[in-house]
């Protein structure tokens, strides 16, 4: 976009300028989808919801209630920003914008066609591991600075509980790394050309997404916000446009995780199997697919399960995924040696 | 935290340090300070989305561990017990569908069996069997939002959404006898209100037919779901004797593997005619006390259908019309009737002078009714033995060194409602 747009507009703004326009312009071009897409998330869990629970779901705002969104924003918008007698103001105010960009700011590392992204950088991997775990951070000052038992048990919880599963999910990383010999998501994507991960991964796979279930805080991991334990957890006290950064944080974030999940398993935008039908479609527009496709499943989980106790979860991350997670990334680096499948690294 | 003995040192220091003494600070003995930390306590409720009505519980944490669950009652208190005995017997019923509002029709059935046991009445086959279906029919009711409840406690919010889907089905049936989908005041001294009207047994043995189909499709989301058993299982454990002593009945008492049933053992109304099992579990925890509701709403069913296979056409009140309203139109056409009807709907009936405890087994447990008559037309004293009340005081002992997610599934589990424990 750069190479686009700079002939017309350099000139006259000089390069510095330039680039903060193109950057900006890309930005929106990133986030306003991102943002609808959210919206229309929203309106999708509640239509698959109601579809598995023998209910219609949103049906009166606009045709089959699209609308929806929309009034929930302006609702959102509309309400009363009440804050805490005895809340830390500043943290306070802090927490849900924290959650939101940081929700945000991951999308500009995600490529969406071959080399589409914002910032096509090689530690792709990492600045996404950082920025979803820099997530729980949100969480745990909103639980602090909201100054109530239930908030800051939410925010202990969440404390408690982020390290268990995120250490098993490095390792399901550094497994699809070997396998890549980059850190470059667009390389990540590019070296599935043959075979997606899932399929030879599958069952890293599957761990990588019951651990992006607790990353995003979602069912059955909702254990910082327990609903019917501690009401809402962190964000008990939030209301109006603080909450609602919070539930586009949440949401965003899904999103963003269901990206990374297409990006290391699920090809990125390559269509399946690299065949004639297939390659008609885009890029992009398979890369919107898969995501649609993982995030069904963080909608079918919410509708199936239980929830855990957070205990559970970190029994869970430490006994169960961490010995599994390491015995597969051996066994991957093992069998690449012996074959000779190393990735060639320059 | 105590701090008030970590003052005198420093001050000490200091004033070495004013007169140019050597400061020796390492050979004075180190001060032990004791920090205490005292556990927090929390509100829960009664906002409480898991409080299930208006349960107010102090619960002392340490962490996230309840160390100690304070339940206080009394947000519902409406004064039911002292307003019965301003009321006449026939105005009475009502308030106990108001109790337990969610198996509404099994209560009044203890009030009207205590009232008859002192008139000394029996009701005609036909009412029996109608209160028997209708029992069994609350039971299921009961069961299925209680059950469905439990599991949204626990965080599986399907459950809800189905029952209450079923649940409606079945206060069809309610408002098809009564007219109300939940305060029914079906059943009366002498009998039930009116007969079954035409088509609903047909009705009704076609829900029974598919009723199983949706228990196993509720089972299939928890029975064997691993999450359901890690929250569930060995979870607020009560011991067969600890249930006895803290009073324990119903479905809580069976699944701590206590075989007491008052259809069984004391039968009433129809049940020694009808073939059930009662069911009995081993652990007497949350997930065990799940299990015997589930199979009980099968041998509801089950009973069910029995009583509608076993049910012939007669009357369904006594024809003494000093207990029981003539028809109308017998009051239109005799004198008679239209004192009948004046006298038992002013003064209503008088109940010869004594005192009964008449007990059902409500689908939560024992309900019991404790009615003192001095021969007037209102019940002197009308106790009611309250199930929820037994298994609400129990709390602190179930959920004792728990975490407070689990002490949230007990209280579900326990299947409190507030409207018959505060009455």
């Amino acid at each position: 976009m750069h190479a686009f747009l700079a002939p017309y507009i350099e000139p006259y703004l000089g390069a510095y300028l330039t680039t903060l326009i193109v950057v900006g312009i890309q930005a929106l071009l990133i986030v306003v989808p991102v943002l609808i897409f959210m919206a229309y998330l929203t309106y999708a869990e509640r239509k698959v919801l109601g579809a598995m629970q023998r209910r219609v779901g949103p049906n009166v705002v606009g045709p089959f209630g699209l609308f929806q969104p929309f009034a929930d924003a302006i609702k959102m918008l509309t309400k009363e920003t009440v804050i805490p007698a005895g809340a830390s103001k500043f943290l306070f105010i802090l927490a849900p914008m924290l959650t939101f960009s940081l929700a945000v700011i991951g999308w500009a590392v995600i490529p969406v066609n071959d080399g589409w992204s914002i910032a096509n950088i090689n530690v792709g991997v990492l600045y996404l591991f950082a920025v979803s775990s820099l997530g729980v951070y949100g969480v745990i000052i909103a639980g602090w600075a909201s100054n109530s038992k239930y908030a800051f048990l939410g925010a202990l919880r969440s404390a408690a509980q982020m390290v268990s599963y995120e250490v098993s999910m490095g390792f399901i990383i550094v497994t699809v790394l070997l396998c890549v010999g980059s850190l470059n998501l667009n390389d990540v994507v590019l070296a599935q050309k043959h075979i997606w991960f899932c399929i030879p991964l599958f069952p890293l796979m599957v761990i990588y997404f019951i651990s992006v279930l607790a990353e995003t805080n979602r069912s059955p991991f909702d254990i910082p916000e327990g609903e019917s334990e501690i009401v809402a957890g962190f964000f008990v006290e939030y209301s109006s446009m603080s909450f609602a950064l919070f539930f586009l944080g949440e949401y965003t974030n899904m999103i963003l995780m269901s990206g990374l999940t297409t990006i290391l398993f699920l090809g990125g935008w390559l269509p399946p199997f690299g065949i004639e039908p297939f390659t008609w479609i885009p890029g992009p527009i398979w890369f919107i697919a898969k995501i649609c496709f993982v995030l069904f499943f963080f909608l079918w989980t919410r509708a199936t399960f239980p929830r855990y106790r957070y205990d559970q979860l970190m029994r869970l991350g430490w006994k169960v995924f961490l010995p599994f997670s390491l015995v597969y990334l051996v066994l991957v680096a093992g069998v690449l040696m012996v074959m000779g499948w190393l990735p060639h690294v320059v | 935290m105590s701090l008030d003995h970590a003052h005198t040192p420093a001050a000490a220091v200091a004033d070495d340090s004013i007169i140019g003494a050597p400061t020796a600070v390492s050979d004075q003995p180190k001060e032990t300070k004791t920090v205490q930390i005292d556990s927090h306590s929390i509100n829960f409720g009664p906002q409480h989305p898991a409080a299930h009505g208006v349960l107010r519980l102090i619960l002392e944490m340490d962490g996230e561990v309840v160390e100690r669950a304070d339940p206080h009652i009394g947000l519902l208190h409406r004064g039911t017990e002292k307003l019965i005995e301003y009321k006449s017997y026939i105005q009475a019923t009502p308030y106990f569908d108001r109790l337990d509002y969610v198996s509404p029709m099994c209560q009044e059935h203890a009030f009207v069996l205590a009232t008859e046991n002192l008139l000394g009445v029996k009701v005609p086959d036909r009412a029996s069997w109608i209160r028997t279906l209708f029992s069994e029919i609350t039971r299921v009711l009961n069961h299925l939002l209680n059950l469905t409840t439990y599991a949204l406690d626990v965080g599986a919010i399907t459950p809800a959404l189905w029952g209450f889907e079923e649940r409606e089905v079945l206060m069809e049936f309610h408002e098809a006898v009564s007219g109300a989908r939940m305060h029914a005041n079906y059943f009366r001294v002498g009998g039930v209100a009116k007969d079954l009207p035409a088509g609903l047994d047909e009705k009704i043995a076609a829900w029974a037919e598919k009723f199983p189909k949706f228990i196993d499709d509720l089972e299939g989301l928890l029975t064997e779901n691993r999450i359901w058993k890690q929250r569930t299982v060995d979870i607020g454990i009560i011991s067969p004797e600890d249930a006895l002593a803290w009073g324990f009945s119903g479905p809580c008492l069976r699944a701590s593997g206590v075989a007491w049933d008052l259809r069984k053992s004391q039968p009433y109304e129809k049940y020694n005619e009808l073939d059930f099992k009662v069911v009995v579990g081993r652990n007497g925890d949350c997930y065990d006390r799940y299990l015997m509701r589930i199979a009980e709403m099968r041998e509801s069913v089950s009973m069910i259908k029995q009583c509608l296979a076993k049910m012939k056409p007669g009357a369904i009140k006594l024809q003494d019309h000093k207990i029981t309203p003539p028809t109308r139109s017998a009051m239109k056409h005799s004198m008679e009737s239209l004192i009948h009807h004046f006298k038992l709907y002013t003064e209503g009936f008088h109940v010869p002078a004594g005192a009964t405890y008449t007990a059902v087994e409500a689908p939560k447990g024992e309900f019991g009714v404790y009615l003192v008559s001095d021969g007037t037309n209102r019940p002197y004293r009308c106790k009611i033995r309250a199930t929820g009340f037994a298994h609400l005081q129990a709390t602190e002992k179930l959920s004792k060194r728990h975490m407070l997610a689990d002490a949230v599934a007990i209280i579900g589990s326990l299947d409190i409602v507030f409207g018959e424990i505060d009455r």
